[in-house]
């Protein structure tokens, strides 16, 4: 009888379970997706369609003749500039437009407007204005990341709480360390959120650029395998970038820990 | 110095309620004043004015007419001849509680070592001193209240403004921060100017009570406690304090507007 008890007394505590870790949870949807890819994949036509194994021979063939690097130093060259501009720029606008009602009222649609615009409709002109090279691409990068970043500082910056301002304004901080020390640390969160959103419109960005202007890049591996019919290696500069992209997200949440601490310990990361 | 005067100061709002334009008198020509070194309670029902008379005074809002004065200097604007200390403290998170006092030391235009050590002065004043490097939400809600004291305090200004700072702790840290105000009250020689809904902190910290109601003055009273005034606990036992606590309840729930 006693063991009974004891037995039921051991089901009614609950064993104590470890959660299973991200990487485990993220790694087998990656092996499910890349497993289901592989068998319906052979199926089609490669002309249509590619499956995983073609890509990584195709991948090896790139990276072999050195084709891929070059093309993926081109790219990020671009890459890298205009979206850093973009940041350098948009942030330091989202303030402002948030900060001072005269300078939303004057420019805040312009921005509005801005994120809207079907930039690939504009690339002609913007090649007509700075030519071929390297300027054009850096632009619409630029131009694309810019926005989401301007627009979610903006945001974040008519989210602070208006007691923080009033305590600047208790000790009779300048309205510029008003927005530098109160403004901009309390926007922090919103404003690396821009600039997640941010990475991909620039990769996409990015690769019109690279379509539309002198053929190169990973832009250039794209267009030019698609018309040899080869989609294999059309897919590798594909899977690049989206890779990157993960990559580069990661990397901007690692860097919002360091530079805001405080946001992860205050919001905590307690999911279900 | 710390002398504070309101002469018939009025405070409109205009508020937007589904689409009508609603006017709101949050002070009707106020009149009161603080000597130099008292201590001088705001009470009232909520919405009866005290917090914006608190916000007025501070220079954080505009009065419609009127004035203020402080140390004989009419009020427009914020200065470092006051010291505000906010309701939920309103540290900012990302700075630890010295760089919180120190901020403000800075926008005073202190700085090198001498703002350090006078904001960890100024921590040590409110027992602090150990924990200054934490951040805000490190902190129990009476140790940021108490950050929030001393980053008024550091900058030595003539008058503490104080709006509810106890109101959202539990009684037990409201009832040792209430005694650590007295003191540092007493070591610091302040005038201080704070607002409260609770009538046995107004009671057992002021020397005198202002109770207001739908934006007017209804009675100013002396609180006949001696100073200082020692253990609060056996304070809230005397009959001065019953009979004062009674006389405010009753400020507060005659007159106009309640017959």
């Amino acid at each position: 009888m006693a063991d009974i008890a004891d037995k039921k007394a051991a089901d009614d505590v609950a064993p104590e379970r470890r959660p299973l870790p991200r990487w485990i949870i993220t790694t087998t949807s990656l092996a499910c997706l890349l497993i289901l890819w592989e068998i319906f994949g052979r199926d089609i036509n490669p002309v249509f369609g590619s499956y995983p194994t073609a890509i990584a021979v195709a991948f090896w063939e790139l990276l072999r003749s050195g084709e891929l690097a070059s093309a993926l130093a081109d790219s990020l060259r671009s890459f890298v500039l205009g979206y850093l501009l973009a940041i350098v720029v948009g942030v330091p606008i989202g303030l402002v437009l948030g900060r001072f009602r005269v300078a939303e009222a004057a420019f805040g649609f312009y921005i509005t407007a801005g994120y809207a615009m079907p930039l690939v409709a504009l690339v002609p002109l913007l090649m007509l204005w700075l030519g071929l090279g390297f300027t054009v691409k850096v632009s619409v990068v630029f131009l694309m990341a810019l926005f989401p970043i301007c627009i979610n500082t903006w945001l974040g910056v008519t989210a602070v709480p208006k007691t923080l301002i009033e305590v600047g304004k208790s000790f009779v901080a300048p309205d510029i360390i008003i927005l530098r020390r109160i403004v901009l640390p309390a926007t922090l969160p919103y404003i690396m959120a821009g600039i997640r959103l941010a990475v991909g419109r620039a990769v996409v960005g990015m690769v019109i650029a690279e379509f539309f202007t002198t053929i190169s890049g990973l832009g250039a591996v794209i267009i030019n395998s698609a018309n040899n019919f080869d989609t294999a290696t059309m897919f590798v500069p594909i899977m690049i970038l989206m890779v990157m992209a993960i990559g580069l997200n990661s990397f901007i949440g690692w860097v919002e820990r360091k530079v805001a601490p405080w946001q992860a310990e205050i919001a905590g990361r307690e999911r279900e | 110095m710390g002398q504070v005067t309101f002469s018939d100061v009025s405070k409109r709002f205009t508020l937007r309620v589904d689409g009508a334009l609603h006017h709101v008198q949050a002070m009707d020509r106020v009149s009161f004043s603080v000597a130099d070194g008292e201590i001088v309670a705001l009470i009232g029902p909520s919405g009866c004015g005290k917090t914006t008379a608190l916000r007025v005074a501070m220079g954080l809002d505009p009065s419609t007419s009127g004035r203020v004065t402080v140390d004989g200097h009419e009020v427009k604007g914020c200065g470092h001849d006051r010291g505000m200390v906010f309701q939920h403290a309103e540290l900012l998170p990302w700075l630890s509680a010295r760089q919180n006092v120190m901020f403000g030391l800075e926008m005073k235009g202190m700085r090198g070592a001498e703002l350090r050590d006078t904001a960890e002065k100024y921590l040590e004043l409110v027992g602090l001193k150990d924990s200054q490097n934490r951040r805000p939400h490190q902190l129990s809600g009476g140790m940021k209240q108490r950050v929030g004291i001393a980053r008024a305090l550091a900058i030595d200004p003539s008058v503490l403004l104080m709006d509810e700072p106890f109101g959202a702790l539990d009684a037990q840290t409201r009832e040792s921060l209430q005694a650590e105000l007295l003191d540092i009250h007493a070591r610091t020689g302040k005038t201080i100017l704070f607002v409260t809904h609770d009538l046995d902190e107004a009671v057992l910290i002021a020397d005198r009570i202002v109770v207001m109601k739908q934006g007017r003055v209804e009675e100013i009273m002396k609180v006949p406690l001696p100073r200082p005034r020692g253990d609060l606990g056996l304070v809230r036992g005397t009959p001065e304090f019953a009979e004062t606590r009674y006389k405010v309840w009753q400020a507060l729930h005659d007159g106009a507007g309640l017959h």
